[in-house]
């Protein structure tokens, strides 16, 4: 977790009964950083008006959240000013110190934000109607104009949106003069709207697997979007089971924590084998769309998995992970497929008798491919694995795209079919059941069984003398070498280890999508692989798994849409901005690793340990007690190297 | 001389033009504590950096047990038996204490992918001696570093603490040699005449030949068989502590020449 001095103190003491109304509000006096408030309304401004010309309002203004009322376009603009209204009025509290008083000032912070947000589209208002810049700016339309304008003209486009932006300001602000108990209860009815509202195609369709259409019927309009009374309903049975469920999900997991020794190991076995279950027997039910998503989230997670050992344990910044999928995905077709050129190639450019395909059974060439993908990663680790830091990230990425263009080269087309690539290649069959792409059911299980293989080594690689080595070469890599581990050997390992469990991912894609060209092993895949490992939690598997089910299955992969189709032409340009707030905010990923965490974190993380007592101040005796000086000058301890972060006594 | 544990011979290196380690003669017997002093800048963290394989020497041989270690690298010198610590306490920060000395056992255990995977009987075995040999080393310095401490980061450790650790993690490596770079320093004396205690028991308890890099004159006094100086990348002067405290050379290093001598 994240050290308690980090967290913004939104925890107010609530006596009994409902807390509804936080403690202490100001309103006869209102104190505001005006410039603080300036500065970020500036922010706002600028990220509407650039949603707006990215042609998100335009774009998604077909797609209704709301029937008749409100667009996914529309709601793709008002979540910002809700958000940094509410945002700007954070206040990180240190241990020990008071903040300032809440109350009219929030509000006012607030509002102002929003307002300047909205003043900004009001400008863009202005502009397009005075000024025609579609050179540049394609969205700069008559279109995005009429929608800015709530098709009601130019002015009154101008005053709502204003007035909008300081009203959704106002109400984010809001959210900080709320007691905690209502703060929840609001966070939870609009989350759970929003998110029907939102993920409405993925619903409909587990609502037909699991025969509940008519609660699908009942919340969506037929042309998308929900009305009114699902709206109404939802709120409704959201709050109902907020307020009846306050603490529940608390309490038990205080009473999971609580378990120790036998008793723990038991109730994660049990949580583990509900999990597996679940896995097992939800697909049973959902639709193809889910089932396909299904499959896409475990194919990237079964790559990410694989990177993670690579950067999260060992440390290794590969650029050019997507060289393994290649390779996995490359073997699998040439020697399954019965279309491949590649073995009458070799036999013709080599051998002097002539052979047909190899056309092997699916499993039998996944012996072959792990073979391969180990030695490719041992071929491509020996040169670099001698690099550090920087470099070693910029030649992994230039291999990655050696290997790429390998595939696509007219010199081994004849191998592997150049831009054509490979075709035909057959279901994996298991004899009992077939893996194919048109059933996606098996492609997923097929995959789950693969990420458990991945986790499993992760796992007990991780808690061993190899997972070890691998953590003090992370740490420091020149004293890790001067402590016997063998460094250049251990980070081959963890290369090869990352490698085979790619080619899985290889070949599982390969009998899925049954043709393998070159321009599915994109660069792009190995930055989208790193920024699953990243947001997840680098290190941590619970998190990586989050991190793939997050962006892979809410976003969508490279190729693969996800559950927010309607952003899939934003997607990169989501996956940055994610980016690049988690590396300002939560470097450490969503679900991290307690070890990165300490370390991203140190300064609050020993400033914690301080105040529980933990840091070890005490230098002369174990007991505790200093001793008078013995003839000496007395000595303070004093740290040698301040960089370290020790907190010093005072 | 067959009992040489180490033995140097006209070791040179050099940076660029500077000279750091010039035509130094030097061995080590077996059970012997060797002290290496000289003012800051004399080469002495160079001499340690080159015995333990992380700088090469520009000419000059190294001999460990009689055999030539000079082009290994350090791992595989410390798999033979030389372990060091660093002058500027450099611990795996955000590994527990207990993986801190666990981890320095790599080059003294074997079990690979395999054992980890299937858990066989022989990793399981193997790691429980992994972590019996940790609390055992670190009950070295008496409670200080066992107990619920052995599951804390070593970054919440205070200063003394993290010396004793690094000295602690170069014990584990089961080395015949361990070179001790700057052990005291930053210590009160009262810590350092408790460490200086423990560096005997090095050698009479562990078995351990200890060369030791140290500014404290009175560790250094109060336990080493012999000390050598270094100036300028050279040997000044080598003997008993009180034979070279008495030596002008040794002296004028550490309080500079008279003026009419300077260059």
């Amino acid at each position: 977790m994240i050290p308690t001095a980090a967290v913004e103190a939104t925890s107010d003491s609530a006596p009994t009964g409902f807390a509804w109304r936080r403690d202490g509000l100001q309103w006869n006096s209102v104190e505001v950083e005006w410039r603080k408030v300036i500065n970020w309304g500036g922010l706002c401004a600028l990220g509407l008006v650039f949603i707006a010309l990215s042609g998100m309002l335009v774009g998604l203004d077909g797609r209704p959240v709301l029937q008749r009322y409100f667009s996914l376009g529309y709601l793709a603009m008002v979540w910002l000013p809700l958000l940094l209204g509410q945002a700007v009025n954070n206040e990180v509290v240190r241990e020990g110190i008071a903040g300032r008083p809440r109350g009219a000032g929030d509000l006012l912070a607030g509002a102002t934000v929003g307002g300047l947000g909205g003043l900004g589209l009001g400008a863009l208002i202005l502009g397009i109607a005075n000024f025609d810049l579609r050179d540049p700016l394609v969205n700069w339309s008559p279109q995005l104009l009429a929608l800015l304008g709530f098709n009601q003209g130019n002015t009154f486009g101008f005053v709502v949106w204003i007035l909008l932006g300081a009203a959704l300001g106002m109400l984010g602000a809001s959210l900080h003069l709320m007691g905690p108990d209502l703060r929840r209860l609001v966070g939870i009815v609009v989350g759970t709207v929003l998110f029907v509202a939102i993920f409405e195609t993925i619903i409909v369709d587990l609502a037909k697997g699991f025969r509940l259409v008519f609660v699908t019927d009942f919340l969506y309009g037929l042309r998308g979007g929900l009305l009114a009374e699902g709206v109404v309903a939802l709120a409704v049975v959201a709050g109902a089971a907020a307020v009846l469920g306050q603490g529940r999900i608390k309490e038990a997991k205080a009473s999971l924590a609580a378990l120790e020794g036998t008793e723990r190991k038991w109730a994660n076995a049990i949580l583990l084998v509900v999990a597996a279950a679940l896995l097992v027997i939800v697909p049973q039910f959902t639709g193809k769309i889910t089932n396909e998503l299904l499959a896409n989230v475990g194919i990237f997670l079964l790559l990410a998995l694989g990177l993670n050992i690579v950067v999260g344990l060992a440390g290794i910044l590969d650029l050019g992970y997507v060289a393994f999928f290649a390779v996995g995905g490359y073997a699998t077709a040439v020697l399954t497929s019965p279309r491949s050129n590649f073995l009458p190639a070799v036999c013709d450019t080599f051998l002097w008798f002539e052979c047909e395909p190899a056309s092997l059974p699916w499993a039998l060439a996944l012996v072959v491919v792990v073979i391969v993908a180990a030695l490719t990663g041992l071929f491509i680790g020996a040169p670099v694995i001698r690099m550090r830091g920087d470099y070693l990230a910029i030649v992994t990425l230039g291999f990655g795209e050696i290997i790429r263009l390998l595939f696509l080269s007219d010199w081994l087309t004849g191998f592997f079919g150049g831009a054509q690539g490979v075709t035909n290649i057959p279901p994996a069959d298991f004899g009992l059941f077939e893996v194919a792409g048109i059933d996606p059911r098996s492609v997923f299980y097929l995959v789950l069984f693969f990420c458990g293989v991945a986790i499993y080594i992760s796992w007990r690689l991780e808690r061993s003398r190899i997972g070890r080595a691998w953590m003090a070469i992370r740490e420091d890599e020149s004293v890790a070498e001067a402590m016997g581990i063998n460094t250049v050997n251990m980070k081959l390992m963890a290369f090869v280890v990352g490698a085979i469990l790619a080619s899985f991912g290889g070949a599982i894609f390969a009998a899925k999508v049954g043709s393998i060209f070159p321009s599915s092993f994109l660069i792009l895949v190995s930055i989208i692989i790193l920024v699953v490992v990243i947001v997840g939690g680098i290190g941590n598997i619970p998190g990586v798994i989050l991190g793939a089910v997050v962006l892979i299955g809410v976003l969508g992969g490279p190729k693969q849409p996800g559950l927010l189709q309607e952003f899939s032409q934003y997607k990169l340009l989501i996956y940055g901005a994610l980016l690049i707030w988690m590396m300002l905010k939560r470097p450490e990923g969503l679900l991290p690793n307690a070890r990165r965490t300490r370390e991203l974190h140190q300064d609050e993380f020993l400033q914690d340990a301080w105040l529980k007592g933990e840091v070890d101040l005490d230098d002369d005796d174990p007991t505790g007690g200093r001793p008078a000086a013995e003839g000496t000058v007395p000595m303070e301890t004093t740290p040698g190297d301040s960089a370290s972060g020790e907190v010093a006594p005072a | 001389m067959s009992d040489r544990l180490l033995d140097i011979q006209n070791l040179s290196v050099t940076f660029g033009g500077l000279h750091a380690l010039r035509d130094l003669n030097f061995h080590v017997d077996e059970g012997e504590i060797v002290s290496v002093i000289g003012p800051n800048g004399a080469g002495k963290t160079t001499f340690f950096n080159m015995i333990s394989g992380m700088v090469a020497p520009t000419s000059g041989e190294i001999l460990f047990e009689g055999q030539s270690i000079v082009g290994l690298d350090p791992n595989q010198i410390t798999g033979l038996g030389i372990a060091r610590t660093f002058q500027n306490v450099r611990l795996f920060a955000n590994m527990t204490i207990a993986e801190n000395i666990m981890v320095a056992q790599h080059c003294r255990t074997k079990q690979g992918a395999w054992g980890a995977l299937f858990q066989t009987k022989a990793f399981r075995e193997e790691e429980r001696a992994i972590r019996a040999h940790a609390e055992k080393v670190l009950g070295f310095f008496g409670t200080r570093l066992i107990g619920y401490r052995l599951d804390q980061p070593a970054a919440v450790l205070s200063y003394a603490n993290r010396r004793r650790l690094e000295v602690a993690r170069a014990m584990a490596t089961s080395p015949k040699l361990i070179l001790l770079d700057e052990p005291v320093a930053g210590m009160n004396p009262k810590e350092s005449a408790e460490l200086t205690e423990l560096i005997g028991k090095l050698r009479s308890e562990w078995g351990f030949t200890v060369v030791m890099i140290e500014h404290d004159m009175s560790v250094v006094r109060d336990v080493s068989d012999r000390v050598v100086v270094l100036d300028h990348g050279e040997p000044i002067a080598q003997g008993t502590y009180e034979e070279v405290s008495t030596d002008p050379q040794v002296i004028e290093a550490y309080l500079g020449r008279p003026v009419d001598g300077a260059a």
